[in-house]
């Protein structure tokens, strides 16, 4: 099957770019020059040059045998967690900044959930010297503390979105408001693989770097480039895409992604889109959305602010309704309890969206000899306030 | 014929148009805001659906969409409330939403509900003009539902041009790069704006909106355009203690003076 975004910007039947006319200067200009710039030489060099020198990449793909064991599987992890700033997020961000340079805007801005796409924005803008907006909710505020003032260290200013959930939803609200407001000097950094075309095969093409070095270090360490499986979370999907992307047309590989379920998918508090969602338009693009019958959006809920999102990316929509990826969902506790067993069993302390791909586990039937690789697309000294409120460890 | 074509076949200047959010300050209020600004003196009436996400709009039309959904407003219900307007409004109506919710009640039978109903024409303003011309035309066309596109200061000549092609009714003005918002004066560059849209003598009437407030910069848009558009500052005016209907009249007077 092949998994690629087409003309009008779709997967299948998912995405385009549903914005408004204020906004359509600025997303046809990314559409009309992203594919050049980003395909220079030049690019690719920079781009190349600061994930290895300043990101710190290749990241890791780590064996981890007591994790294996657990599970009967060759479990390995793409330690994505140990990027600078702790999350894939960075690969994403130094790619837009880039672009942006190029684009000749000055000033950046982002909207962001756990905060770790706002470090890693406010991270890169410290890097080239360029003014730096950050929209976050209230609520997300609160939650993830270190990483509000981690943006403000480097020089960001935060915002706060007050409207609606109060989370990552009515950051993005905010985020857009203000670009429209600011068309000609800014470019909006969008986080993860949504919004309107070009914005989710841009970010994902930013993140592919992580299964291109996937199938490189397997290759080294087993003779073989395709794993089995491919585990990873699902908030917009960036990591996911970024870890599947090399193997969307590789049939062997099954893909696996995973949601949040809150409290439970039947409690009314959960994230899992592809379970409580339709397909809708919200923030540039038509998904799986969670929604009222009259089209209103549903105020997500997860213990994880990076997963706390009422859609996925098109390209996940799109993965779901095709069978090519297979989709999970796991609960607050579920995670939490992943979470405290890697930190226990492989001295790794993982980010609360990741957990809930390392919670997928349970739900998974392997033969020993399969080769699982799974996304660690984030560390958690971020949740530690997380993991301390839940307290069960 | 359509009533937008009617209207600006008998008034090509000042035309009044004017936006307030369904279900707001309450509920049932829908109807008679829609009669009473009509009697005012309102040429164009604009009826906003509610959204739970209205990305294109500043804090006012904001707070007016959240209170009207947390008072119960639904596409439904709207549908249900306009359905016996045209006994006792006679001006155009236009609805303006986010696709959302059109999309959820279902774009055909969306369309044959506002032609049984009487109204005009639609402003989505996220359905953008390359899904409209590609998926959505046919049924705003079968049903004779005008689609209202709008344009900006950064909308270059050559789509202006394709815009203005493609509408029908009206063009949107929208006056400056903005979300939805009153504001007491119109800048030097927003003038210049005004007037290169002027002198492209486009085929479609043209409606200043966002950003007009008050009979200063009505006038100032309609120097420009064949009329304007009101919305945040009436929301603000029906926002005000007494008598709802009072408020609109005292406003609406004070805009035309
Ligand atoms: C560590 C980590 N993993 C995953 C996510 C979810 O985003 P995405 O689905 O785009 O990878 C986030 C978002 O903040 C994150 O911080």
């Amino acid at each position: 099957m092949k998994v690629q975004v087409d003309e009008r910007g779709y997967y299948g039947n998912f995405g385009g770019a549903y914005i408004p006319e204020m906004l359509y200067p600025n997303v046809e200009e990314l559409r009309e020059n992203y594919e050049q710039i980003v395909g220079a030489a030049e690019f690719q060099e920079q781009f190349d040059g600061l994930l290895k020198d300043f990101v710190g990449r290749p990241t890791p793909l780590y064996a981890a045998e007591r994790l294996s064991e657990q599970y009967g599987a060759n479990i390995f992890l793409k330690r994505e967690d140990l990027c600078h700033t702790g999350a894939h997020k960075v690969n994403n961000t130094i790619g837009q900044i880039l672009l942006a340079q190029r684009l000749g805007k000055q000033k950046l801005i982002a909207e962001t959930g756990a905060g770790q796409h706002g470090v890693a924005t406010a991270t890169v803008c410290a890097l080239m010297g360029v003014e730096c907006i950050v929209y976050m909710g209230e609520i997300d505020m609160a939650r993830q503390r270190p990483n509000v003032e981690r943006m403000r260290i480097l020089g960001a200013e935060v915002r706060a979105a007050k409207s609606g959930s109060r989370t990552l939803k009515d950051a993005t609200n905010e985020a857009m408001r203000h670009w429209i407001n600011n068309p000609t000097d800014t470019h909006y950094i969008i986080g993860s693989v949504v919004g309107p075309h070009p914005y989710p095969e841009m970010v994902a093409r930013f993140q592919s770097v992580i299964s291109a070095e996937i199938k490189t270090q397997l290759n080294e360490k087993l003779g073989r480039t395709n794993p089995d499986y491919v585990i990873a979370c699902v908030g917009g999907g960036s990591n996911a895409a970024g870890a599947f992307y090399h193997y969307y047309d590789e049939a062997d590989v099954k893909l696996i992604a995973v949601e949040a379920a809150g409290k439970g998918n039947e409690t009314g508090e959960s994230a899992a889109t592809t379970v409580l969602g339709k397909p809708g338009v919200l923030h540039g693009s038509k998904t799986l959305l969670m929604q009222t019958e009259d089209g209103q959006v549903v105020e997500p809920y997860s213990i994880s602010a990076g997963l706390d999102y009422p859609g996925i990316g098109p390209v996940h929509a799109h993965l779901h309704e095709t069978g090519r990826a297979k989709f999970y969902s796991v609960t607050d506790d579920e995670a939490m309890k992943a979470g405290v067993q890697l930190s226990r069993l492989e001295g790794i302390i993982p980010a609360i969206e990741t957990s809930h791909a390392l919670a997928a586990l349970n739900q998974m039937k392997f033969n020993t000899d399969d080769v699982v690789v799974l996304n660690l697309s984030g560390r958690g000294d971020k949740d530690l306030e997380t993991y301390i409120k839940w307290g069960k460890y | 014929m359509n009533r937008i074509d009617q209207l600006f076949k008998t008034k090509q200047q000042r035309v009044l148009n004017v936006y307030f959010t369904a279900g707001y300050p309450q509920l049932s209020d829908t109807l008679s805001i829609m009669e009473c600004l009509e009697q005012s003196g309102a040429d164009l009436i604009e009826v906003g659906i509610p959204f739970s996400d209205p990305v294109a709009d500043g804090p006012t039309i904001q707070e007016s969409n959240g209170v009207a959904l947390e008072n119960g407003m639904t596409l439904k219900l709207l549908l249900e409330q306009l359905k016996e307007m045209r006994r006792t409004v006679s001006v155009p109506v236009v609805l303006m939403g986010y696709i959302n919710p059109v999309v959820q009640y279902g774009i055909e039978a969306f369309c044959e509900k506002c032609a049984e109903i009487g109204v005009d024409g639609l402003i989505l303003p996220d359905l953008p003009m390359f899904e409209y011309l590609d998926t959505y035309k046919p049924a705003f066309d079968r049903h004779g539902i005008y689609n209202i596109f709008l344009i900006t200061p950064q909308t270059s000549e050559v789509r202006i041009r394709e815009i203005d092609e493609n509408s029908n009714g009206f063009i949107y003005m929208v006056s400056s790069a903005s979300t939805t918002g009153a504001k007491a004066s119109i800048s030097a560059d927003q003038s210049d704006y005004f007037a290169r849209v002027k002198g492209m003598n486009l085929n479609n009437p043209t409606l200043i909106g966002f950003g007009i407030s008050n009979a200063e910069t009505f006038d100032k848009a309609c120097a420009n355009a064949n009329g304007a558009i009101i919305g945040s500052a009436f929301i603000k005016a029906i926002s005000q203690e007494g008598e709802m209907n009072e408020n609109i009249e005292q406003f609406i007077s004070s805009i035309k003076n």
